[in-house]
């Protein structure tokens, strides 16, 4: 029994990490209406400008909102160049332009900074909180702790503030919402921006657990899209409910049932990500989206 | 402005071109020309070209007859696949465990690899046809990671990680052809048909059914097209046109592992069909170029450089020209027939 | 169709054949052969100079091993500069990229082999790569030496005679960990976390092979994907096993990732075993270096972050002429020195080889007598025959204690404990 429940701690811990990127995707999805390849890419990039900070002697909690700081002007300055000029412009060539971005950043990163993992120093103790014969880490704790605040802030943003109304308005409908005069480009922008921030959070706290190389987030995009399917595009408490219940289920997959075993469990994300799309598009906790033509 | 250029070459094609064509030569059209010039050189290439060269153009083919097979559901069909390196890569390994196995004559593998992949595209189109645009990415995309180990995991058919190694098809010797010269018109005849056969499709109901779905979904579906039939059709004729490239690749190679399909093989593709041209008929030809060539360029310049200039290139490619190189080169080819003809 | 299109035809045939029939001829100089190496070939090769080419994945997931040229270019620049070259002939070394992807491995191999007509294959990278190109560079006879990858195949395989490997293969690796518990621990209960793929199930099965008679088992195992985002999952499941001896056969970042998911574990601490391809010390170091007290590992080369080779003078050699001819890379990182010692082993080989030729530098290198190399451990010499196509299979124990890995215990000498490998 404590077995199981070890496994499910783990679980959680693997769980966390795809929810912090999740709410990355969700964040973009909410703001802009479109689903960003290129988002774990950018979290790892903005890891890395940490990594910069922290390797030339910057203190952690100085470098930390430096590269939030730098990783929100970023993100706005890729809806700005990058993204801009194909607004408006069908689903499919936006998907197609971070695809773009998706292999730009990732061999920029190698071309900047080497293909060597970085040493990259851990904001949360080593050790385990230990109860009865479960031990959970308290990176693990600390992850799901900053997950679980970020969470609360999106939340925050989306109710109860002019901006979450605004955005809502822009990725439902951008022409309308043109005309009852929100500024719908500088919205755009704020929701890369965001992203980009809840990004680096990510990439931050990820980077000490899975190691810090070009290729980090590649391995956790197609969970952390999982996730995000799963509980719903449009909802951060469904990103991390989702996170979480991936994480949970990919581990228990691979540790007990033996036709998947470690090998196989990539597809577990798969099967999620299909049976959510054909059973419940709208995810846990999103919305149904109503077609209008 | 495009138009009135398309006016003008219907009236002037009857005087020039030799109408009314039969059906199956149908797909030459319209600026058929360009196709016969097309193609005589590229039945001279092979004769003039180092073996080095040659190799290289067929892979050129079989990347192209890959990307045909995106640019009908991408360019033709509106819409993205991140995992068509997966029917590639059924393709190819159907063809390698038939002739690894049951020591299968070659040319038996390229049928049963279109089929397969036909019916695996079928299969996974009736799904993928209930997807919007960005949820099909995501599943093709997850299909692409999950092959990998899937193809380790039935090790004793698919020789696991180590993967399989098999002889290439020798040219028979009334041909007088060298190795790589009879692989490359191997490929070229399956380039063709794989050309005859996209054309065909777009011209028929599929063709239009598609564009119609394209433009417009909704209104296509008022009107009376099949959304879900012809989703479905053209994701498994995309998927067969890939399983085919893959089987030529088995050929040409000589050898298949897991490794060589991972999911960047799915992202070059699509990077391909991008930049050589969605929706255009050289589109997948100048796309198999793109994708031979530029990474053996860039990575003269750092280690990066490939990955850097891809990427660059697909966003600059959907600001500039959403067409790609096909429109870039339509619009050099369509001054050059003008000043041509007022000779 | 029509006039203007058969004219286009016409202009592109004609500028075509123009254009290919010059740059064709075959220039391989032809110096004064021995006797007995007449009629062998000579291409890329002259009295002056030698030109080889490698392949290795510079772009792509296996970026990070794009470090092995370096120290190779440096090592070729400084004999090239200071010592005449390789017996009078300069050095050309040419580097292309496969991306890890073997098509692309085939057509950098042809483009080498064709079109830049070099003598010999200087390493592939990648047992993926390195099985794609085989059968074509055996059928060219095109001498393909020392590929990196410790894959068995390489020294087995009867009919590619061009083709040989260079580090220890992963049989080999495994039989030295074998040898190692066999003394240390007898009875150990062994858990296994690998990569799914050639080199983790080579150095699995070798290990499984190697302990067969004894009373070590194997009592868990778990592989994991290179697409997998960590092994924290993996690493759980071993410790449910409560095995005392963890093999960790891992590439380097998930070497780090089961380094820090042991320590992290503190209910398990069983002794780690962590294979040579993870045992760099940039793979330690961001698991912080307290915490990997105690880890062993083996190895054959030497480690230019040991202090107990501050004062070797190939070490010396290596640090200065890497400064000199490899002014930004960091002379720490072992796929330097790494790149060094194969490089300096090409030059003893070719040194050694009868004719200048490519049969000479096929004969030579499956014909190696107990060759000194200086950045190899003392006592890991190179050592190949008619039924040994394995050129080192020698290697030392190691510890790491304080920031370094110590040497311990004897060379262990894998084809006098267990007899040669053999294909199955």
């Amino acid at each position: 029994m404590a077995d199981f429940i070890q496994q499910i701690v783990v679980g959680l811990g693997s769980g966390a990490i795809y929810a912090s990127l999740a709410l990355a995707l969700v964040l973009i999805y909410r703001f802009t209406g479109i689903v960003n390849f290129a988002q774990g890419e950018l979290a790892m990039f903005s890891a890395y400008i940490a990594w910069t900070f922290l390797d030339a002697g910057v203190p952690f909690w100085i470098a930390l909102p430096i590269t939030l700081a730098i990783s929100f002007v970023g993100g706005m300055l890729i809806e700005r160049i990058v993204i801009r000029p194909v607004e408006g412009a069908p689903e499919l060539t936006i998907v197609i332009v971070t695809v773009g971005l998706f292999i730009f950043v990732n061999a920029a990163a190698g071309w900047i900074w080497s293909f060597l993992i970085k040493d990259f120093p851990n904001p949360f103790p080593d050790g385990a909180l230990r109860a009865g014969g479960v031990s959970v880490g308290y990176s693990t704790l600390g992850v799901l702790a900053v997950v679980g605040v970020v969470m609360g802030l999106l939340y925050l943003l989306f109710r109860h503030t002019k901006i979450g109304l605004g955005m809502r308005a822009v990725a439902t409908n951008p022409e309308s919402a043109r005309l009852v005069g929100i500024r719908v480009g500088w919205v755009l922008a704020l929701g890369w921006g965001l992203a980009a921030t809840v990004g680096a959070v990510s990439g931050i706290m990820v980077a000490p657990l899975l190691f810090l190389e070009p290729n980090m987030m590649g391995g956790v995009l197609i969970y952390a899209f999982a996730a995000a399917t799963l509980g719903g595009m449009d909802s951060p408490v469904g990103a991390v409910v989702g996170g979480l219940i991936v994480g949970v289920a990919e581990t228990l997959a691979g540790a007990y049932v033996d036709v998947i075993g470690s090998d196989l469990k990539v597809g577990v994300p798969l099967a999620i990500i299909l049976v959510v799309l054909l059973l419940r598009p709208q995810g846990l906790f999103g919305k149904a989206a109503v077609e209008r033509a | 402005m495009s138009e009135a250029i398309e006016t003008r070459e219907k009236s002037t094609a009857p005087a020039s071109g030799p109408r009314p064509a039969r059906s199956w030569l149908r797909f030459l059209e319209p600026r058929g020309h360009w196709v016969w010039i097309a193609l005589a050189i590229a039945l001279i290439l092979p004769f003039q070209l180092v073996p080095f060269r040659v190799f290289q153009l067929t892979m050129v083919l079989v990347y192209a007859v890959a990307l045909l097979g995106l640019n009908l559901l991408v360019g033709h069909g509106g819409q993205i696949s991140l995992g068509h390196g997966a029917f590639f890569a059924v393709g190819a390994y159907t063809a390698a465990i038939m002739m690894d196995r049951w020591d299968t004559p070659y040319p038996w593998t390229l049928p049963v690899a279109a089929a397969v992949t036909f019916v695996l595209g079928l299969a996974l189109g009736v799904p993928a046809a209930r997807l919007h645009g960005l949820y099909l990415a995501l599943v093709t995309l997850a299909i692409a990671i999950f092959l990998v180990p899937l193809l380790k995991r039935f090790e004793d058919v698919t020789g696991g990680s180590m993967g399989l190694t098999l002889s290439k098809p020798q040219p028979p010797s009334w041909t007088g052809l060298a190795e790589d010269q009879w692989l490359y018109f191997l490929a070229l005849a399956v380039a063709v048909a794989a050309f005859a056969l996209v054309a065909g499709l777009l011209r028929s109901r599929v063709g239009r059914a598609l564009h119609a779905l394209r433009d417009n979904e909704i209104a296509a579906e008022v009107m009376g097209v099949r959304l879900a039939f012809y989703k479905t059709l053209a994701f498994a004729w995309s998927a067969l046109l890939a399983g085919a490239a893959g089987c030529v690749y088995t050929w040409v190679i000589g050898f298949v592992s897991p490794d060589s399909f991972t999911v960047n093989l799915s992202i070059t593709l699509l990077a391909g069909i991008v930049v050589g041209g969605l929706g255009s008929q050289a589109g997948p030809v100048l796309g198999g170029l793109f994708v031979m060539f530029v990474p053996s360029f860039a990575q003269d310049i750092n280690q990066g450089a490939p990955g850097v200039i891809f990427g660059l290139l697909i966003i600059v490619v959907m600001y500039v020209a959403p067409t790609g190189l096909a429109g870039l080169a339509g619009r050099a080819v369509r001054s050059f027939d003008r000043t041509l003809r007022k000779e | 169709m029509g006039v203007s299109a058969i004219r286009w035809a016409a202009v592109t045939t004609a500028v075509l054949l123009a254009a290919t029939a010059c740059g064709r001829g075959d220039e391989a100089s032809k110096g004064a052969l021995p006797e007995e190496c007449k009629g062998q070939q000579t291409t890329g090769i002259t009295d002056t100079s030698i030109k080889i080419g490698g392949i290795y994945p510079l772009s792509g997931p296996a970026s990070a091993y794009g470090d092995i040229p370096k120290g190779i270019k440096a090592y070729f620049d400084y004999i090239n500069a200071e010592k005449n070259g390789i017996d009078g002939r300069k050095v050309e070394f040419i580097v292309r990229d496969d991306g890890y992807q073997p098509p692309k491995a085939v057509e950098e191999a042809r483009r080498l082999v064709e079109q830049e007509q070099v003598f010999a294959l200087f390493q592939t990278l990648g047992t993926p790569s390195t099985a794609a190109t085989w059968d074509y560079t055996n059928q060219r006879k095109v001498p393909q030496v020392f590929v990196a990858t410790g894959a068995s195949q390489w020294g087995t395989d009867k009919n590619h005679p061009w083709t040989i490997g260079w580090q220890p293969n992963y049989i080999s690796e495994a039989r030295v960990y074998a040898q190692f518990l066999k003394t240390e621990k007898p009875d150990a209960k062994v858990a296994v976390l690998y990569q799914n793929d050639d080199f983790g199930k080579d150095l699995l099965g070798g290990f499984k092979k190697a302990i067969a008679g004894s009373q070590i088992k194997v009592v868990a195992e778990e592989s994991y994907e290179v697409s997998d985002p960590t092994v924290e999952p993996q690493m759980r499941n071993l410790a449910r096993s409560d095995a005392d001896v963890f093999l960790n056969v891992t590439t380097p970042k998930f070497g780090s990732q089961a380094l820090a998911a042991d320590v992290k574990n503190t209910d398990w601490n069983p002794l780690h075993i962590l294979n040579n391809v993870a045992a760099s010390i940039t793979v330690l170091k961001p698991v912080g270096l307290k915490n990997v007290q105690g880890v062993v590992s083996a190895t054959y080369y030497k480690d230019p972050n040991d202090p107990q080779w501050a004062d070797d003078p190939e070490m010396k050699l290596y640090r200065e002429k890497m400064a000199k001819y490899a002014p930004g890379a960091d002379p720490n990182v072992p796929y330097h020195a790494f790149g060094w010692a194969a490089a300096s082993s090409f030059h003893k080989a070719m040194e050694a080889a009868k004719c200048p030729t490519r049969e000479g530098l096929r004969d030579s290198v499956r014909n190696l007598n107990d060759v000194e190399v200086p950045m190899l451990l003392p006592g890991v010499r190179l050592q190949t025959g008619p039924d040994d196509g394995f050129p080192i299979e020698s290697m030392q124990m190691m510890r790491f204690k304080g920031e370094r890995w110590e040497l311990f215990g004897e060379v262990i000498d894998t084809r006098k404990v267990f007899g040669p490998v053999t294909a199955d």
